[in-house]
């Protein structure tokens, strides 16, 4: 649990404020995680600087959504530390906790809630007390009215936001979930496979979408299309077999006689 | 303003309405035939047709509370039964001591079965049962208790789906079992029964019986009012965001534990209720209450009725009811069979459930206007299209 200086519990969203005076937003140093004696991470160290942009790449296996897994709290790691800022130490919250001081998640297949309509989808989402009996007597705000607006209108999906959310497209969905996380406010998107099965054109939107994020916000992106991480990154994370192989631009990672051989050397 | 008109939370609202008024015109109407005309009479509604009403609002009030869990929040409990019968233990420790020295050993102070098993004093969990206020109290922290420490310890291990309702099975099994038992001061294997009076009216009055029906109509009106406002509130699209996606809601920043926990004490509470009206309607609780095949029935009802829409639940409730009623009294062994086929045809045919049926009849009545139906088929191009596009 956070704590003050005087030791009494800091549990509101504004007290878990990263500390990111040192330009990074989260910091996750030697963690190791195994399963059954596989080790899926592997003393792995990763830096990601406040409002950057960062694409992780590596074959399936790598660790790379058991490394999300460890950020948002899924899975508890066997050694190392995970901090958000310099002062939030990831490993005594819980999911909730986590979401709720700014780490957003975007599951891997489009996870919205298909009952509710889009407009009632991102209102779940916004920032706030996520409490039993505020939900109860719970009315929005003219506030949070606009901010609904502005979400949708980031994603595209203002014209569709009384369907329910189960009518919408593959990708549409996709941009929902994006959306959900963008009106929690978080400090940090991390972004699991974001285009898998989606048109060209929805592709290059969700490019588009994903690098007008960069700045306000921390992303962080898994991708196995590399036409898709070229388009979007500046800096790119190789992972091999829990640990991170190589760092850079993607043409340093090209270059990369590591990341040749492990990685892209299959596909080349 | 055609937006406001068409949004579901009007649509939604009407269907209080409609109940609320379908109940409090039915009520009138069995309440006024059963005092205004004779016996004999077209119009004469009689007394057992009272009580037999008032016990099918009470399973309704039951339904209720399971649809609230099940068709909601996905937790299908195979349970329920045991809150209802701990609702109707709290009714029914209260009417064994109404019945003071007028029982078979004439003791004022102790309960016919307790003189038979030659005990002296009251156990102490009996202590304030004489009281109407702790009765109305034990209704519903006995069931909500129980619910809360379940759900906490489920919840909380994220224990769902089939094995939830395992557990919820064998929580009801083993309570069974302990009720049967004679040392657990509940009237073991015959329960309790024999009442005489409530709140100083005689049950065998037949106004007492249908102000019992009346209260348990007004009941089940509150008690639908309350599960209308929680659904149509925020918490309510939490519940059903945990339904569909639990894992998306825990990264929204929700703790659906918590959520879970409420709602399955709301559901246990409103059974608690539904079993303390249901007692002194039917003059015995026992403990085949807590038999898992009355639990499993009520979820038949449930889905029969349609689920996740509230009025389905009464709906089910009552037809299956009725339908019991009637089939028992042609051909007792044949009711499972009927039961189960009525299960599987609805199923197959009516995968929304009577209620589905309702609302696709609402339709043809009130067909959506042109423009309407029109924005609707442009909608559908458009998403056509863009599925196309993939």
């Amino acid at each position: 649990m956070i704590v003050d200086k005087n030791g009494s519990p800091l549990s509101s969203a504004e007290n878990l404020k990263p500390d990111t005076r040192h330009g990074m937003i989260l910091y996750v140093e030697d963690v190791s995680v195994s399963f059954d004696g596989f080790k899926a991470l592997n003393d792995l160290n990763l830096y990601i600087g406040d409002g950057e942009l960062r694409c992780l790449i590596g074959a399936n296996g790598a660790g790379k959504t058991t490394l999300m897994d460890v950020i948002t709290g899924k899975t508890r790691p066997d050694t190392g530390k995970v901090s958000f800022g310099q002062q939030i130490d990831l490993l005594e919250l819980d999911e909730s906790e986590i979401a709720r001081a700014g780490i957003g998640r975007k599951f891997q297949k489009p996870t919205v809630f298909e009952a509710l309509t889009v407009f009632e989808n991102i209102e779940l989402s916004l920032s706030g007390d996520k409490g039993i009996w505020t939900s109860l007597f719970h009315k929005l705000s003219g506030e949070q009215k606009d901010k609904i607006d502005e979400v949708l209108t980031t994603i595209g999906l203002t014209a569709e936001q009384h369907y329910p959310a189960g009518r919408l497209s593959h990708g549409q969905k996709q941009w929902l979930e994006i959306g959900m996380l963008l009106a929690a406010e978080p400090r940090l998107l991390l972004v699991d496979e974001p285009v898998t099965g989606m048109t060209t054109q929805e592709t290059e939107r969700t490019a588009e979408l994903l690098t007008s994020l960069a700045g306000k916000h921390s992303v962080v992106v898994v991708e196995h299309d590399m036409a898709f991480v070229r388009s979007i990154a500046r800096k790119v994370t190789v992972l091999h077999q829990g640990t991170v192989l190589a760092e850079g631009s993607m043409d340093e990672v090209q270059a990369n006689k590591d990341v040749r051989e492990v990685y892209l050397g299959e596909e080349h | 303003m055609k937006n406001l008109l068409n949004s579901p939370l009007v649509k939604k609202m009407s269907s209080l309405h409609c109940v609320i008024a379908i109940l409090f015109i039915s009520t009138l109407y069995v309440t006024v035939c059963n005092l205004a005309f004779a016996e004999g009479s077209m119009l004469y509604v009689s007394d057992y047709t009272v009580s037999l009403l008032g016990k099918y609002l009470c399973y309704a009030l039951l339904a209720l509370a399971v649809d609230l869990v099940w068709g909601y929040c996905g937790i299908l409990s195979l349970g329920h039964g045991a809150f209802f019968a701990l609702g109707g233990y709290a009714m029914g420790m209260y009417l064994m001591r109404q019945i003071g020295d007028r029982g078979v050993y004439g003791n004022a102070e102790l309960p016919d079965f307790m003189v038979f098993l030659n005990w002296t004093d009251l156990p102490w969990y009996w202590a304030g049962s004489d009281n109407a206020l702790v009765m109305i109290l034990l209704v519903f922290a006995g069931p909500g208790l129980l619910a809360y420490l379940f759900g906490t310890l489920a919840f909380r291990s994220r224990v769902s789906g089939v094995y939830l309702s395992i557990m919820t099975q064998a929580m009801t099994y083993a309570l069974l079992l302990a009720f049967f038992r004679n040392e657990m001061g509940f009237g073991g294997n015959n329960g309790l029964t024999d009442f005489k009076e409530i709140f100083g009216f005689s049950l065998q009055s037949p106004d007492t019986k249908l102000a019992l029906f009346v209260a348990t109509s007004i009941m089940l009106a509150i008690g639908y009012a309350i599960s209308h406002f929680i659904m149509n509130s925020k918490m309510g699209r939490v519940v059903t965001a945990i339904r569909d996606a639990e894992n998306r809601v825990r990264f929204v920043g929700y703790k659906p534990q918590h959520y879970k926990v409420w709602i399955f004490v709301v559901s246990a509470m409103l059974a608690g209720v539904a079993g303390a009206l249901y007692v002194p309607q039917v003059g015995i609780i026992n403990p085949g209450e807590f038999s898992p095949l009355n639990s499993i029935e009520i979820v038949i009802w449930v889905a029969i009725g349609g689920r996740g829409t509230l009025y389905g639940a009464l709906i089910g409730a009552i037809v299956v009811s009725y339908a019991k009623t009637r089939f028992t009294a042609i051909m007792p062994e044949a009711w499972l069979f009927g039961l189960g086929g009525l299960f599987v045809l609805v199923t197959l045919l009516l995968p929304k459930g009577l209620a589905g049926l309702v609302s696709n009849l609402m339709d043809k009545v009130d067909p959506p206007s042109t423009a309407k139906k029109d924005q609707v088929n442009e909608d559908q191009a458009a998403i056509a299209t863009t599925a196309e596009n993939k």
